[in-house]
This record gives structure tokens, sequence and C-alpha cells, in this order.
């Protein structure tokens, strides 16, 4: 597989949590949108799987909002999943 | 083929909990340890645990570890080793304080201690009445202790291989465990790492059926790693589960939902819980509950296409209602169930959580297996902690609280233990010849498979015939039919095919690995329930609805090779207190 193949599996592994909920949240968001995903979703993406599990949990549940603007157009794919 | 090779004086596979515990104790003794975890540590699914540490220190009403230890016997189903028991609630306060100076944000009571939370089947002078027992930060326990333990250990310098996934022990011609072989995700690269101890620490198998609480990284490896090994898995057959998950994803429901109303139908609209507990209805104890809803599904009155759930129902409690005093469960459907639950019933199914049983080993955290006339001779150079393990402290059915206590307690003992081992083995032993063989054929084997089945589709089959015949509700027919189906999974799923052949981040080469892991201790969990004619603790059987002590007080011990099982006494005798003689019991 091509290099953009590899990052994308990349991104697959990474989205592997402790939380089952946001296992089921990102394997739906990732379904859909990986594939298509453009070079700054990509790296906010990246941005988000850094965070711990729970803060993550509560930006995509909407019980908190990101403090970097750029993280929000990725967000609202995976909060839409 | 010769593969390069590292070597250390232990390695721990497994960043979670146990194997940071275990990890931290080691490297401040000064050794130097690997620790070898699929994910970053912090998003092990330790994560996960709410609840609390279960320890008697007597904040808020007076406590004894005694009491505790009853509890624990008591709540085991009098499965429980009394020696490993009695060790761990004697050791509870103890790892907590320690937790405390390690900087763990524990909740406070005003005058500045540990404040402690109630917690069921938690009681004050041997079941006299209930006590608040569980050390909590707020609802984010294991997410803090896992913080906690990591800064802790990286500043012991100790080296974290992240995104490597352990395939196999390697075991010398006397059968000492010398290391392991593991695959890094990143480049492909398979490695040996030679070590004088290995602690495996990989957590449970949950993923075994088809509606679990537990994050898709709960695979058994170490489970499946031991198996391959020649070692047996202990009391494979007992699992925890909650009644309400939603159906086909595993997200809780909480209690709190009955207990506001909430009522449970199955395909006909009927509230059965009438039948089955006609005064409790709805708010029976969680496993009569969740063997109500399962005989409901399995005798053809489940709902949805399937027929595969029941359904909890709360519109009738109005949007208000669900809205003030159930925060949170609204989204969850919503998000999990695609239901509204203001206008529609939420589909829930009983939901594994925990793995009771596991690798058997002693208090020390040492592997322990069957020799001659010993039940339990150790394993030289092998350990196990954490849900992986089988001590066995919560017998045929865990106290809530007890599972983190168990990471703290046997991780730190298995620390100190290796620490001994290390002062009276100064070297390393010999590696054999060919130490990596099996694990290159099989990844061989996929490497060059040209045809096969998908190993969503195998995996798949394999979690519905574990729900579907090791669910709660189990009889010997359902069981014998799952054995014969669970083998021929286990076949398929070591003929898997998978069309990625790159090295770098080959997700779908992992995830054949890992079925590999769960197909194992699949085959342990029905073939030990098959066997055990009894009802003890969470494993229930219509066909023999009593606890039968005087055939049953036994772990069971399955064997990968020839599927066989063996048994072993439970051991009855705590280290200096008086044996708790097995009674009915009654809550």
């Amino acid at each position: 597989m091509e290099p953009a193949a590899r990052e994308q599996e990349r991104l697959r592994w990474r989205s592997r949590r402790g939380l089952l909920e946001m296992d089921l949240i990102l394997q739906r968001f990732l379904d859909r949108h990986l594939a298509t995903l453009s070079v700054q979703d990509t790296q906010a993406y990246d941005v988000l799987l850094d965070l711990p599990d729970n803060d993550f949990l509560d930006l995509v549940m909407g019980r908190a909002e990101p403090a970097d603007d750029r993280l929000g157009p990725v967000l609202e794919k995976i909060r839409q999943s | 083929m010769t593969l390069s090779r590292q070597i250390f004086d232990t390695v721990i596979v497994g960043g979670g909990g146990s194997g940071l515990r275990a990890a931290l104790q080691l490297a401040e003794a000064g050794h130097n340890v690997a620790v070898f975890s699929k994910v970053f540590p912090t998003r092990s699914h330790t994560v996960a645990a709410q609840g609390g540490i279960g320890a008697s220190l007597g904040n808020m009403q007076e406590d004894h570890w005694l009491w505790h230890m009853y509890d624990t016997i008591k709540g085991s189903d009098y499965l429980g080793d009394q020696d490993a028991i009695e060790y761990m609630c004697r050791k509870a306060a103890e790892v907590v304080y320690e937790l405390e100076h390690f900087g763990m944000p524990f909740d406070r009571n005003p005058d500045g201690t540990i404040y402690q939370r109630p917690f069921g089947g938690h009681s004050q002078n041997f079941g006299e009445r209930p006590v608040q027992r569980a050390c909590a930060a707020a609802d984010r326990t294991g997410h803090a202790m896992l913080h906690t333990l990591y800064q802790r250990n990286v500043r012991a310098r100790c080296q974290f291989f992240v995104e490597w996934m352990a395939l196999d022990l390697i075991r010398d011609y006397e059968g000492a465990v010398v290391g392991i072989v593991a695959l890094e995700m990143e480049t492909g690269d398979v490695m040996v790492f030679q070590s004088k101890a290995t602690i495996l620490a990989t957590g449970g198998a949950g993923r075994i059926y088809q509606s679990s609480t537990n994050a898709f990284i709960n695979t058994g490896d170490g489970l499946g790693m031991a198996a391959r090994a020649g070692i047996p898995l202990e009391d494979m057959e007992f699992w925890q589960f909650h009644p309400t998950g939603v159906a086909g994803a595993g997200v809780l429901i909480t209690e709190g939902v009955r207990g506001e109303g909430g009522i449970l139908l199955n395909a006909n609209g009927e509230r059965f819980m009438e039948r089955y507990a006609p005064n409790m209805k709805d708010l029976a104890s969680r496993d009569v509950v969740s063997r109500a809803m399962d005989q409901e599904i399995k005798e053809g009155r489940g709902a949805g296409p399937e027929h595969d759930h029941v359904l909890l129902k709360l519109d009738h409690l109005g949007a208000e209602v669900i809205n003030k005093r159930l925060p949170g469960i609204r989204e969850i459907a919503l998000k999990f169930a695609h239901v509204d639950p203001v206008r529609e019933p939420i589909p829930v199914v009983p939901t594994c959580h925990y793995q009771m049983g596991g690798i058997p080993t002693n208090y020390y955290g040492q592997v322990v297996v069957p020799r001659g006339a010993n039940p339990s001779e150790p394993v030289p150079g092998l350990y196990a902690i954490g849900e992986c393990a089988c001590v066995s402290v919560h017998g045929a059915n865990r106290l809530g609280t007890n599972s983190l206590l168990d990471l703290l307690v046997f991780g730190k003992s298995a620390g100190d233990h290796v620490s001994e081992w290390l002062k009276t083995h100064p070297r390393h032993r010999d590696l054999p010849r060919n130490a990596a063989e099996r694990s290159l054929e099989r990844l061989a084997r996929l490497d060059n498979s040209t045809s096969g089945e998908r190993v969503t589709e195998v995996a798949a089959d394999m979690r519905r015939t574990v729900q579907q015949h090791a669910g709660v509700f189990r009889t010997g027919t359902l069981l014998t039919e799952g054995v014969e189906k669970i083998r021929e999974v286990g076949q398929r799923a070591r003929s898997t095919a998978i069309g990625d052949k790159s090295r770098v981040f080959n997700t779908a080469r992992i995830e054949a690995l890992e079925l590999e892991n769960l197909a194992i201790v699949a085959e342990a969990t029905l073939v030990s329930a098959q066997a055990r004619e009894e009802s003890r603790g969470a494993h229930a059987r219509e066909d023999f609805k009593e606890r039968d002590d005087k055939n049953w007080l036994k772990h069971s011990l399955w064997y990968l090779d020839g599927s066989r099982l063996d048994y072993k006494p439970v051991n009855l005798q705590p280290l200096t207190v008086e044996s708790f003689e097995p009674k009915i019991r009654v809550y």
C-alpha cells in the first residue's frame, strides 16, 4: 500500500481507546470519513487522539468545547458520526 | 532466521493498572524494566473503571480488613482462595496510602482524610450493615490511577515499548520462561526480548462476547500466550454480566434507570420480570434480571428482527423526569442505540463486564501449574497479575471495587517477588534454539495466505456463539452445542486470510493475531462451563440450580493441548485467621 494508506492505518490503530464508547464512536467516524479526510482535518484528528479518553469523550458528547478552533471541523464530523 | 534481540531484567506485557504498578515497584528498586503495550499506557482499559478502590480505612464508619475479607469470600461464592483474599484485604490500606503519596487525587472528607463511598456487597461486622469502603477520584478513579502510575514510572526511568504487540512466551527446555517475542506495529519488525522474569498484565478478554463493556483492545493476548505455552487457564466459566447494555454496542445503561421506574419488556410487550420476581420485578438483583432477560431471548420472545434483545421502556416517565433524574441516559441512547428514550424503548441485552478466571497464580503473582502431587508449582520466571490472572480473589463472582484493589496489591507483590527472584537468579538463562519459531510460523501463515475467511466474519461468529451458548442463562444442551460450534470457530480463526500484506501499521494482521487469542479464551470458557454441573456465582446452570460443594468446590484448569480439563482444590485456609466455611449466600 502507498504511504497515504499507511497513514490511514496508523490513525485507525491510534483510534483504539481505553473506553468502549470512544472505540464505537471513532470506528463510525473512520468508516465514514477516513478515506476523504483533508490534511488539516487529519492533523486536527491527530491532536484529538492525544487527549485522554475521558476528555475526548466529553468533547464528543458536547459536554465540553475544544480550546483550539482548528479542532472544530473534525470534531463536528466525529459528533455527527 | 535470526531475529534481533534485546535484554532486560524484567519484561512486562501490558501497560494498564497492574502492569504499571509492578513496573514501578521494579524500576524504583533499580532494575531495568521494559513494559510492552498495544496502546499508549494511559489509554489502557483501566481508564474505564469509575467506582473506586476497596480498602478498610475506616474513614467513614468503623471498618476492619477481616470484614472486607468476609465480604470478598462470600461474594466469590466460596470459590476464592482464602490465603490470597486475606493477603489482598490486609494490604489494601497500604496500597491506597502509597497511591496517595504518589499524588493520586482522591476525593476528601472535610477533615482531610480520604472520602469513601458506599458500594454493593461491602459490609460491617460480617454482613450486619453496609459500610463505605470505596476510595475514589470522582468518577475517574481508573483514569487518575493510570496517570499517577505512568508519571511515576517515567520518573523511575521505566522503558516503554508503545504500540508493540507481544506474540508468544519463550520457554526453555526446563519449562522456565526466558522472554517474549514481540511485534512492533510501526515497522512490522519482530524481535526477541530476553528476560530473567516476565510478567503478563494484559487484562481481560471480554471481547469474546457479542455484548461486552470491554474496549476493543481487551482481546486476552496474555491468556493466548500462556495457553500456547502449555499453561492452563483457570475458572474461565466465570464472567460477570451487567443486565442492561445497549444491544449491539455494549455501553451500559445504569441500574438507576430501573430504580426511577424504567421497565423491561419482551417482544410481546409483556413486563416479563413480573413472572420471574413477583415482588422485586425489574429491581431484582443483577443476576436474576440478567438471567430472566437471557431466558426470554433464548425462548424466542426477544425483540427486534433477530429476536436478540429485550426493551427498556422509560417513555412513561416523561421527558422532564428523564432529563432531570437520569442525566446522560438520553444522550447514550441517542448515540449508541439511535433511539430517543422519551419516545421509544432502548434495546438492551445482558452484557459481559469482567473476567473472573485467568492464568493461575499465587499471591506473589507467580504463575502456578499442577506438577506431580503439587497442584500449584511455580513456573520459573513467569508471573501474571490483574484481570488476566486468577489468584483467585474473585472466585465465582467479583465484588465491586475489588478489581482496582487487585491490580494494586498483586502488581506490587509481583514486583517485590521478582526483585527477590532477581537477587537469587542474577544471570539470564540461555534462549532455546528456535525461540521465535511459533510466532514466526503464525506470522508466515498470515503473510502467505492467499485464500481464507475474513477476520471480521470469524470474529462475529465467535462472539455470537459465546453470547448464545455461554451467556447468563446456561443449560447442558446449550453448552454442549456451543462447545462443538466454538471448536469449529477456533479452526477457522487459525485459517483466516488478510489482504493487506504490508509491514507498517498493518491493523488487519494485528486483528488476525488478536482473534487467535480470543478464540482460545472462548473455547476455554465453553469447555469449562459445559463441564461444571452446578450453579455458583456468575455460572448459573438451569439444569443444575444449586451450588454443589461436595463435587464442585474446586477450580477448573483448561489446557489448550487436547482442550483438556483438570481441577485443583480451592484454598480454604487463610494465612493467619480461621477459615470461612462455605455457607448459603443470602444478602
